[in-house]
């Protein structure tokens, strides 16, 4: 005889509410599998992370890694005493990381940095390095310390700006102007003053790609602080550039060669090739890093100095980090990366032969495409933007920063899992959305023709027919998304 | 005819076996690599070297969470490569995230009504949500004060002297003045009385803590917000309070709902809690939950255009990964109400067995109390011959991990050993702790403090004593030890 259990609680799970468990945890359990599958089948509706092209942030890493990841999920991080290889991984990667970026190091010394939960943090704990050492600087002469300011492009990522609200610094911004997408060394060198307590420039602006022109920065720099003896310093937010410049562009004085960049960030997560949760922040040397900002704890009985904001944080992104250098090497992250920018001219080229749009980001930088319409007076490139979702494309549209709202683009990424073939597709997507786009405004320029038209669509005999009604929704829709899309920050990511 | 061809032995790397390839026989890199390797081998070089981490489960030390069920592990790689602020990109995750802060915030008894959205946002852990809720009473009483006319640029923040380091990095980073309230001998947690006290007008919150990280006790909350109230009224600066419940946020709701701690104290004006400790999800998610909208000033909030899509978003942290949301959210409906209270009443349950273990040996007092989070803070009651950091040590041979500490001042002449109880720590395992601990009570019992003795009371009867040269040095190093564990900041347990 078989003893069965009758399972209505299979049924139940059927019915679960799980819209309405959106205010109130439910009071009873419910069978595991159950949890799991309703969970799984909500985040079906998700979007494709590896479709997701306006990321930076990595999205496939190897199987073995994958397990990698797996085996150390439970590890705390924080429990250095715990883990002591894993402790001791962190340190390796931050010391390759510096010697990457050429920091005046002997060969066994160890460098000065630290692993965080992203690039904000990273910043954050550079600006805070940086605001400290001026408030000790300007004590020390009897000055006044309580307006510290930071000088740095309007094409900063918002970390940036929340930095400066957060800790109270004031952010001085230099413009973009349409020949320049990016920081303007000259402009921002006038702009320092004796309370900057540092010029921030970006290698690999979010916008467009490009590379900062750190060098000439420096150059100007030095003059000026040879002239005031303000000693201001640099910090370069490396976030995606880091891991590209040195493979592709290893000629390229950026990092720790020119003598005033103190301090560097770089994204694991981005050209790092790591899933999402980790950055790296580098200091030039122990001097740069203020000791008072460094605590000395007894965490589970021993001394361990940290700097971090974050306390307990998951292990499995640093590991995967240390995987991905030993794995690749030198050799493999330079073999990615100019498979990046090849496929890079490949969506390039597709896109010119169209004739309808205008490249914005240049050749050298980040693999990434900026692209705008030559023609924005029938559609714009978030209409192109919306039309390409049907397809699974997540390409974002937005306006750039001031002074130069007037420009939109769209903007591909072209990470380590984005191959050559899924280029050609994409250009054939894109020209069909265009095409679909020409004709469907022809369409419409005849019919307003016929009705003699203006701008708000009426028919001329002032009847609302069912077919000028869908028009001036349509008109009216189209205004009001311009309008609301003026009034968002342009702080893009 | 069959054609066949020899395989060299060097020249197919991928056919030898992991520990066949020319990968293991150099040591790994520490400053840079150069060329690359196939994946298994990078794979196994990590691999084994991380055997030699500790093992999670076994570390008593960390209220942090070490196991969860399979199917939530498959969540969880799942969503591995999903960039959590890609609220655009994810709106789903994005919606789970506000679901969880529903329901914690309902969990608190936030005064909000029936289809209303709470005021919280998810974190990497209570670092962050402390500094997130520390930020927002900053910048208010700022608000405040400039309103008035008065001077802004002296908070002050009071809390106990058992904070957890993170409240003295906020305090740090964002120059806050903190005030603590001295421990006492016997009372380890912030006296409410001598909180109240402390505050002046530049206090912008009083940070009570549910939860203590030494001992686990929970700060009576309720005294500290009717004292307040009484002086709030007489001097009018409406001095809110902030409830740390880092650890006891998961588990007052569950074993101890009438306790008053949470938002339905007047007073109380933000929360945060771990999602990653007696939420029981891995490390890497914390909550921070407001009482309402004013309490989160709008100029602290971004609203940027992310991907094409505004969002409104106040956190430190910008990418970062989105399974451990997915698995908070995973074990709130898996679990449910009743099924947290099982799991706390369990854990409970076994602290009550590993303290009557302990009790039992009668060398022991037991510094934590019955009602708290669910750990057993204990030292020894003899000190003359050995002390807790030797029991600690000698642990570690077993497996154990039980960290020795002092407690903060004023009460630093007490070190204590601490045992907390997770969801996966069973009653067998509670048992087997407290076989280990007597073995090494043994152990101790027969080692040199004898000696010691000896010598002691040949010193006391004023003979001239040849030492030996190990016992000078034994003296020495023991005095040197005890000198160097004091001179280690205390305050900064987790």
């Amino acid at each position: 005889m078989v003893i069965s259990n009758t399972n209505t609680d299979y049924d139940q799970n059927l019915h679960f509410d799980g819209y309405n468990c959106r205010f109130k945890m439910p009071d009873q359990a419910i069978p595991k599998d159950a949890a799991y599958q309703i969970i799984n089948d909500e985040l079906m509706l998700d979007g494709n992370p590896r479709l997701n092209l306006a990321s930076f942030v990595t999205t496939w890493m190897e199987p073995e890694c994958d397990k990698l990841i797996m085996s150390s999920l439970n590890k705390n991080y924080v429990d250095m005493d715990e883990y002591p290889v894993t402790t001791e991984l962190q340190n390796r990667c931050v010391n390759m990381i510096a010697r990457l970026f050429h920091a005046p190091i002997r060969e066994d010394d160890t460098a000065v940095g630290v692993s965080t939960v992203g690039s904000s943090e990273a910043i954050m704990l550079a600006g805070l390095a940086f605001k400290r050492k001026w408030q000790e600087k300007r004590k020390s002469h009897g000055k006044s310390y309580n307006n510290p300011n930071i000088v740095t492009g309007s094409n900063v990522q918002v970390c940036w700006e929340k930095f400066a609200r957060y800790f109270e610094v004031d952010l001085k911004v230099v413009n973009l102007t349409e020949d320049c997408y990016v920081m303007d060394p000259m402009k921002a060198v006038e702009m320092v003053d004796e309370n900057t307590i540092c010029v921030a420039a970006i290698l690999g602006s979010t916008m467009t790609g490009e590379f900062e022109d750190v060098k000439l920065l420096n150059e100007l720099l030095m003059k000026k602080n040879k002239e005031t003896g303000w000693n201001t310093p640099i910090h370069v937010d490396a976030a995606s550039g880091g891991f590209v410049a040195p493979f592709l562009y290893p000629d390229l004085e950026w990092d720790f060669r020119l003598p005033l960049v103190k301090s560097i960030n770089v994204s694991g997560h981005k050209y790092g090739l790591v899933y999402a949760g980790v950055g790296w922040v580098v200091w030039r040397t122990k001097e740069d890093l203020p000791d008072d900002l460094v605590f000395h704890i007894n965490y589970l009985g021993s001394d361990q100095p940290t700097f971090t904001l974050n306390f307990s944080k998951g292990s499995s992104q640093i590991i995967a980090q240390y995987y991905q250098f030993i794995r690749l090497g030198f050799e493999g992250y330079k073999d990615v990366m100019n498979n990046c920018n090849g496929n890079v001219m490949v969506l390039k080229e597709g896109l010119e032969k169209t004739g309808r749009f205008n490249i914005i980001s240049k050749d050298i930088g980040v693999p990434l495409l900026a692209f705008s319409l030559k023609d924005s007076s029938r559609y714009t490139v978030f209409h192109i933007s919306e039309s390409l979702r049907r397809f699974g494309w997540v390409i974002p549209a937005y306006t750039m920063p001031p002074d130069v709202q007037h420009i939109s683009v769209l903007r591909v990424v072209i990470r380590e899992d984005f191959s050559h073939s899924l280029a050609d597709r994409l250009i054939t997507d894109i020209v069909r959305v265009v095409n679909e786009m020409e004709a469907a405004h022809s369409t419409d320029n005849t019919r307003n023709a016929n009705s003699s038209t203006d701008k708000t669509r009426h028919t001329h005999d002032g009847e609302a027919s069912e077919h000028s009604k869908r028009e001036m929704q349509l008109g009216i829709s189209k205004y009001w998304r311009r309008f609301v899309h003026g009034k968002k920050t342009s702080s893009v990511c | 005819m069959v054609l066949s061809r020899t395989v060299h032995s060097e020249s197919d790397e991928s056919l030898h076996s992991t520990f066949a390839s020319r990968y293991v026989r150099t040591s790994l890199p520490r400053y840079g690599a150069r060329s690359a390797r196939s994946n298994e081998a990078a794979y196994q070089i990590i691999n084994d070297e991380l055997m030699l981490d500790g093992n999670p489960r076994l570390n008593l030390a960390s209220f942090v969470t070490t196991w969860m069920e399979p199917e939530c592990d498959k969540l969880m790689m799942a969503s591995i490569n999903k960039n959590y602020v890609d609220m655009d990109e994810y709106p789903v995750t994005t919606e789970l995230q506000n679901r969880c802060v529903n329901m914690i915030a309902n969990l608190f008894n936030a005064p909000l009504g029936d289809d209303e959205t709470a005021v919280g946002v998810g974190t990497v852990g209570s670092s962050e949500a402390i500094m997130l809720a520390g930020l927002a009473f900053k910048r208010k009483w700022q608000n405040k004060m400039k309103a008035l006319g008065k001077p802004y640029d002296k908070p002050n923040i009071v809390t106990g002297a058992n904070v957890q380091v993170c409240w003295e990095k906020f305090a740090r980073y964002f120059e806050v003045e903190l005030k603590e309230v001295k421990l006492s001998e016997g009372y380890y947690v912030m006296d409410p009385d001598k909180a109240v006290e402390m505050v002046d007008e530049n206090t912008i919150c009083v940070a009570a803590i549910l939860g203590s990280t030494l001992n686990g006790e929970f700060e009576d909350v309720k005294k500290l917000n009717d004292l307040l109230v009484e002086k709030n009224a007489q001097t009018g600066w409406d001095t809110p309070i902030h409830v740390d419940a880092a650890s006891g946020g998961f588990i007052a709701p569950f074993i101890y709902p009438e306790l008053e701690w949470d938002f339905r104290l007047p007073l109380v004006k933000s929360i945060n809690v771990s999602g990653h400790k007696y939420g029981l999800v891995y490390a890497g998610v914390g909550w921070v939950i407001w009482r309402n909208k004013e309490d989160l000033p709008e100029e602290l909030i971004f609203h940027i255009n992310y991907l094409g899509a505004d969002q409104p978003t106040f956190t430190l942290n910008f990418s970062k990964g989105s399974s451990q949301i997915i698995a908070q959210y995973y074990q709130l409906i898996r679990l449910g109400f009743e099924g947290y209270k099982n799991i706390m009443d369990n854990c409970q349950e076994n602290a009550m067995v590993l303290k009557e273990g302990l009790e039992k040996t009668g060398r022991f007092n037991i510094v934590s109390k019955d009602n708290g989070v669910p750990l057993v803070a204990f030292s020894l009651k003899d000190h003359s011959e050995h002390n807790e950091f030797e029991i600690s040590d000698m642990l570690r041979r077993f497996g154990w991990i039980v960290p020795a500490y002092t407690m903060p001042p004023d009460a630093q002449h007490i070190t204590v050993l601490r045992v907390v109880i997770r969801e996966d720590f069973s009653r067998t395992l509670a048992e087997r702790l407290v076989t280990d601990i007597v073995k090494v009570l043994h152990e101790l019992d027969t080692l040199p403090a004898k000696v010691n003795a000896k010598i002691e009371v040949r010193e006391e009867k004023g003979l001239e004593v040849t030492k030996t040269e190990i016992n000078k040095q034994r003296k020495f190093t023991d005095a040197w030890k005890k000198f160097v564990a004091d001179k280690k900041k205390t305050n900064g347990v987790c």
